[in-house]
């Protein structure tokens, strides 16, 4: 599947097949990385990071270097051409010129889009504001084909602060393109997923939704439990973290009666809603999650310059 | 009813909900034009009520986006001679660009001189117009009303 040239700002941007070549592509360089150790020699990544993401430009880097191409960039806003007033859309004009792929991270919503339309090299959007972070989405996406081999037919329990957190919104708006693929969602009532998404996947993608407070009411059923963070200025009174914040918090005893092969999953990184005890479970696969995001990133880039 | 002149040559914009007369009126700035023009607010109608009318004498170019955006019920007349030569209807537009700005703060096009504010409508409700900002799919609304 040719996706030269194109541009990934949200995962809807790419269809279920095109998505899944990516996959397929990233599970290849996983068993064999060696083997794509000059796919990139020449080639030149861009990072503009108009706001620190330490997890996220590494990744992005690794991930470059991995495929023996080349990496440049700034790590935030204040060593960059934008503390001195220039538009997003100037310097990507430039940056044309410097780099064959460029990776765009912006406090602003929609900034990588604006950045897509005045480049004609491939643009990544690394995460826009509160908007979307399609990279991320599709690391969840490649460890979840790694272990349940496809992607379908799955109960997905999503745990935290759902109205807030992007990763889960859409996470949720693409697994709801799978084929049966069902949500429970467990949040406390002030964080609940948002209406609209929920109208969204039901409506175009006729998906169930199941939505409880109780992580205890789902933990026995699911194939997948996806914790996220819940920050306490998220709350309108400091009672109510109080009396919920252990509920959202995973530990071994809650994990005893869950499926042998469920699998634990957190885009990190994590304060306290993983005990660490958790850790040495095999269900836990958190940490490979995160280096899953190099493979997956190396496919995406490959595949948008189109040496593959 | 009061009196006013018909127009020679010009537009004339009809069945204006009231109060909507005014804000088109300064949408078109004519309140800074040299030839003649008239805002009558609040003349009896039958189709409602009561409406709002402007009169140009003058063809003037339109921007019909906005005007289905501030009031989709409005009847769009050219004159000719005296004579009605056109009659237009407007629609609420499908896709805008530039007429206005996106209610999330946080949205791109609120901060770069290079986004056009560009939306796509999702709910042409008149009461509330629904429409899905292009960079930050943030909604924003109108009220005709
Ligand atoms: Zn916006």
């Amino acid at each position: 599947m040719n996706l030269k040239g194109r541009h990934l700002i949200d995962p809807n941007d790419f269809t279920i097949d095109e998505l899944n070549s990516i996959l397929d592509l990233a599970v290849d360089m996983k068993k064999d990385l060696s083997r794509y150790s000059n796919l990139c020699k020449g080639k030149i990544l861009a990072t503009l990071f108009y706001e620190p993401s330490t997890r996220t430009r590494l990744s992005f880097e690794s991930a470059m270097l991995r495929m023996g191409g080349n990496v440049l960039g700034f790590a935030d806003s204040t060593t960059s051409s934008a503390s001195k007033g220039e538009s997003l859309s100037d310097t990507i004009r430039v940056i044309n010129g410097y780099a064959d792929i460029a990776v765009i991270r912006h406090p602003k919503e929609g900034s990588a889009k604006l950045a897509s339309e005045h480049s004609y090299i491939s643009v990544i959007n690394g995460g826009d504001g509160g908007h979307q972070h399609p990279t991320q989405t599709l690391t969840d996406l490649l460890t979840i084909k790694l272990y349940k081999d496809n992607i379908e037919n799955l109960k997905v329990a999503l745990c935290g602060d759902l109205k807030y957190g992007r990763t889960v919104h859409s996470l949720i708006k693409t697994l709801a393109r799978y084929n049966n693929i069902s949500f429970y969602l467990v949040s406390p009532n002030q964080l609940k997923l948002p209406e609209y998404i929920k109208e969204n996947v039901k409506e175009k993608y006729n998906a169930t939704i199941f939505e409880t407070e109780n992580l205890e009411d789902v933990i026995n059923e699911v194939d997948i439990l996806y914790m996220t963070r819940i920050q306490r200025e998220r709350f309108f009174n400091e009672e109510d973290y109080l009396k919920l914040k252990n509920s959202y918090i995973l530990t071994k005893d809650k994990i005893s009666k869950s499926k042998e092969n469920m699998l634990i999953m957190h885009p990190l990184p994590r304060v306290n809603e993983i005990d660490s005890s958790v850790d040495s479970d095999k269900r836990a696969v958190y940490f490979e999650q995160a280096h899953n995001g190099v493979f997956v990133r190396m496919a995406l880039m490959a595949k948008l310059l189109g040496v593959v | 009813m009061l009196e006013v002149t018909s127009i020679n040559c010009g537009i004339v914009i009809d069945h204006i909900n009231c109060g909507n007369g005014q804000k088109i009126f300064e949408k078109l700035n004519l309140g800074n034009v040299d030839f003649p023009v008239v805002l009558l607010m609040n003349v009896p109608s039958k189709k409602l009520g009561k409406k709002d009318i402007i009169k140009i004498e003058n063809k003037i170019d339109l921007n019909l986006d906005m005007l289905g955006l501030i009031d989709s019920d409005i009847t769009i007349n050219i004159i000719e001679n005296g004579n009605i030569s056109k009659k237009m209807n407007v629609d609420i537009p499908k896709k805008v660009s530039g007429l206005f700005k996106c209610e999330n703060p946080r949205c791109i096009s609120n901060s770069d001189i290079y986004a056009t504010p560009t939306f796509t409508l999702v709910n042409k409700n008149k009461n509330k117009i629904k429409y899905q900002c292009n960079y930050c799919d943030d909604f924003t609304y109108f009220n005709q009303r």
